[in-house]
C-alpha cells in the first residue's frame, strides 16, 4: 500500500511533465530525423507510395551523397558558405567589440543615438533592403562574387553582436579597468588586456551566433550571386538540386542534411552559449 | 578614473598655481575621442550599408526605376498602383492571416512549453537541446524536409493519415490556397516556437520564488499563480518576444518561397516574396522597392514600443 502511493508520487511528473513535452520534443525533431533517413533510402523505396515512410526498409543507399559530390559543385558551396561565413563573423566580431565598448562604458555626444541607431538597424529584416542593397553591390563592382556577401552580412551581423556585446561588457565590474588604467594602459589597452580575457564567454557567443547566422543565410545569397559555383550552400542545394519538373529528393535532403551538420556540431558542443545568446535580445 | 592624465594634469594646474579637481567636462573631453574612433568603423558600414540603401530604397519606391535604369521620379504612383492591384491587396491580406496566426500558435504553445521545461528536472539539457534545434539549422534547407513531407504524391503526412483512416484520399497541402497558408504557418511555427520558449523560460526562471510562495500561503492554486503572479511579471518579456517576433514573421521570405514561392494563385505572397517577384523577377525596382517599404511602419512602431518599455523599465529601477 504504502509503496503503491510512494510509486504513484514518484511517476507523478512522468504524467504531467515527460508525457506533455513528448508531442513538443517530437514535432521539433521528427522533420530532422526525417531528413536524415530520407537522405540514405533507395530512389525505389523513396517513390513507392507503398512503403513504410518512417523506417528504412530496403537497406541503406549513398547513392545521394556521391550524387552530390560527383554532379552537382556541392563541396565549392560548401567551401564557399565557409568562406563567407569565417570572414563576416570575424569582421562584425571585430567591429561589434569595438562599438560596444564605448556604448557600454563611456559617456559622449551622441552615445545614445548610436545606441537607438544600432537597436534599430538590429530589427532591420534583410527582405527590407535587398533591393536597394543590390544596386549598391553592383556599384560597388561586387556583384557575383562572394565579396557581395563578406561586406553585406556585417550590415546584420554588427549591430546584433554590439548589442550581445554591449549587455556582456556592463556586466563585468568597471573597477578591474579602473585599476588598469591607474597603471597607466589607455582605453584601448585596458579593453584588450583587462576586458576582453572576462568578456571571452560574450565574444563566443557572438561569434557563434554570427557564424550561425552567416551559415543559414538565405536571401542575399540568392539575390547577389548567381553563378553556380560561386553560390553558397543554402543555395546551392535549393536551386541546382530541382531541375526543371525533375526534383532530386534524396539529393536534397543529403545536402540538407550536410549543410546543416556543421551548425549542428557547433550547437552540441556550445548548447549554453546558443541558449545565452538566445535571450540575451530579450531578458534584461 | 584616469590617474595617468590626471597627473599630467595635475603638474600644469600646480604649474598655473591653482588646483581643481578635473570637472565631468574634461573627462568627456578626452573619452570622446576614443569613443568616436572606436564606433567609427561600425558607423561608417552601417551608414553606407543600412542607412544608404534605405534612402535609395525611399527613391526607387518614388521613381520608375527598372533593372538597369535610374528611373525618374513618378510621385506616389507606385503606392497608388499597389493599393488598387488584386496581388498587392491579397498580400496584404495574407501578411496579416500569416503574422496573427503564426503569432499566436508561437505564443500559446511557447509558453505552454516554456511551463514545461520550467518545471522539468532530468533531461533537462536533452530536452532543451532538442526543441531548440529548428532554430539553429539553416531555415532554406529545413523547408526543404517539410515541403517533402507535403509533397503531393508521397506524403509522409497523407500516408499517415490514410493508415489510420482519418482520411482515405490524398490531401492536397500544397496545391491548395487555403491549405498552403496553413502549411506556411505550421513550417513557421516550427521554426520560431524554440526562440518563444527558450527566451520566455528565462523569463520564467528570473521570477523569485518567493512570489510564489506568497501567494500559495494567500491560498492561490496552481492557476491562481499562473494568472496572478507569473503573467503579470513575465509581461514586459513575452511583450518583447512579440514584437521582436513580428518583425521578422512579417518580414519571413525563406519559408514562403522555398514552399510555395508565393503561390498557389499569390495566395501565400507576402510582403518579402512579393517584392522579390516583382522587383528582381519582374525587373520593376520601384514598385518591389515600395512592397517592401510597407514593412518600415511595423518597424517603427515595433521600434518605438519598444524604446518606451526600456525606458518605462529603468526608470522604475
Amino acid at each position: 500500500m504504502n509503496s503503491v502511493a510512494r510509486w504513484a508520487r514518484r511517476s507523478r511528473p512522468l504524467f504531467t511533465l515527460y508525457l506533455p513535452v513528448m508531442p513538443f520534443v517530437l514535432f521539433a525533431l521528427f522533420p530532422l530525423y526525417f531528413m536524415f533517413i530520407t537522405s540514405f533510402k533507395k530512389n525505389a523505396e523513396l517513390y513507392d507510395i507503398n512503403a513504410v515512410p518512417f523506417l528504412i526498409g530496403r537497406g541503406v543507399t549513398f547513392a545521394h551523397y556521391e550524387l552530390l559530390s560527383k554532379d552537382t559543385l556541392f563541396w565549392s558551396w560548401f567551401v564557399n558558405s565557409l568562406m563567407v561565413s569565417l570572414a563576416a563573423t570575424v569582421i562584425s566580431v571585430v567591429l561589434g567589440v569595438l562599438a560596444a565598448y564605448p556604448l557600454a562604458r563611456l559617456k559622449f555626444p551622441g552615445g545614445d543615438s548610436f545606441g537607438v541607431a544600432i537597436f534599430i538597424t538590429y530589427l532591420v529584416p534583410p527582405s527590407l533592403l535587398f533591393l536597394p542593397l543590390s544596386t549598391v553591390v553592383a556599384r560597388l563592382g561586387l556583384s557575383d562574387s562572394l565579396w557581395a556577401l563578406i561586406v553585406t552580412y556585417p550590415t546584420f551581423l554588427v549591430p546584433f553582436c554590439t548589442w550581445l556585446l554591449m549587455g556582456y561588457f556592463r556586466t563585468v565590474p568597471k573597477e578591474i579597468e579602473e585599476c588598469a588604467m591607474l597603471d597607466g594602459c589607455n582605453r584601448l589597452q585596458t579593453m584588450l588586456r583587462i576586458l576582453l580575457p572576462v568578456a571571452v564567454p560574450g565574444v563566443i557567443c557572438a561569434a557563434l551566433f554570427a557564424f550561425t547566422l552567416s551559415w543559414n543565410e538565405f536571401l542575399y545569397a540568392l539575390v547577389f550571386v548567381s553563378p553556380a559555383e560561386l553560390k553558397t550552400m543554402t543555395v546551392g542545394v535549393f536551386s541546382e538540386l530541382i531541375r526543371g519538373d525533375i526534383y532530386y529528393w534524396g539529393g536534397l535532403m543529403a545536402g540538407a542534411c550536410i549543410g546543416s551538420l556543421p551548425i549542428v556540431i557547433a550547437y552540441v558542443f556550445f548548447l549554453d552559449y546558443y541558449v545565452s545568446g538566445l535571450t540575451a535580445g530579450a531578458v534584461k | 578614473m584616469q590617474l595617468k592624465t590626471l597627473n599630467g594634469d595635475v603638474a600644469k594646474v600646480v604649474a598655473r598655481g591653482e588646483t581643481h579637481a578635473p570637472t565631468l567636462a574634461d573627462v568627456l573631453a578626452r573619452d570622446t575621442p576614443v569613443a568616436y574612433a572606436f564606433i567609427g568603423p561600425a558607423f561608417f558600414l552601417l551608414l553606407f550599408l543600412v542607412a544608404y540603401p534605405f534612402v535609395l530604397s525611399v527613391w526607387f519606391s518614388l521613381s520608375d526605376a527598372r533593372v538597369g535604369e535610374t528611373g525618374a521620379f513618378v510621385g506616389l504612383d507606385n503606392f497608388r498602383r499597389l493599393l488598387t492591384s488584386a496581388i498587392f491587396l491579397q498580400t496584404l491580406q495574407n501578411s496579416v492571416v500569416f503574422t496573427t496566426l503564426a503569432l499566436g500558435f508561437k505564443t500559446v504553445f511557447g509558453m505552454t512549453l516554456a511551463l514545461l521545461l520550467f518545471r522539468i528536472g532530468r533531461f533537462k539539457r536533452l530536452i532543451r537541446g532538442a526543441v531548440l534545434l529548428p532554430f539553429i539549422v539553416p531555415t532554406a534547407l529545413s523547408t526543404l524536409v517539410w515541403w517533402w513531407m507535403f509533397e503531393p504524391l508521397y506524403s509522409v503526412v497523407n500516408w499517415t493519415l490514410k493508415s489510420l483512416h482519418i482520411v482515405n484520399h490524398d490531401i492536397p497541402w500544397l496545391p491548395d490556397p487555403y491549405l498552403a497558408m496553413f502549411t506556411v504557418i505550421l513550417v513557421n511555427t516550427w521554426r520560431g516556437l524554440p526562440f518563444f520558449a527558450i527566451t520566455l523560460l528565462a523569463g520564467l526562471v528570473s521570477i523569485p520564488r518567493e512570489l510564489y510562495e506568497a501567494a500559495e500561503s494567500d491560498g492561490a492554486g496552481p492557476v491562481g499563480r499562473f494568472w496572478h503572479v507569473t503573467v503579470p511579471l513575465l509581461k514586459p518579456v513575452l511583450a518583447v518576444v512579440i514584437l521582436f517576433s513580428t518583425i521578422f514573421t512579417l518580414a519571413d521570405f525563406n519559408i514562403v518561397y522555398v514552399l510555395t514561392k508565393g503561390g498557389p494563385m499569390n495566395m501565400t505572397h507576402l510582403f518579402a516574396t512579393y517584392s522579390f517577384a516583382l522587383g528582381l523577377q519582374g525587373g520593376q525596382i520601384g514598385q518591389g522597392a515600395a512592397v517592401s517599404l510597407f514593412l518600415f511602419p511595423i518597424l517603427l512602431l515595433v521600434v518605438f514600443v519598444q524604446l518606451r518599455m526600456v525606458r518605462r523599465a529603468t526608470t522604475y529601477e
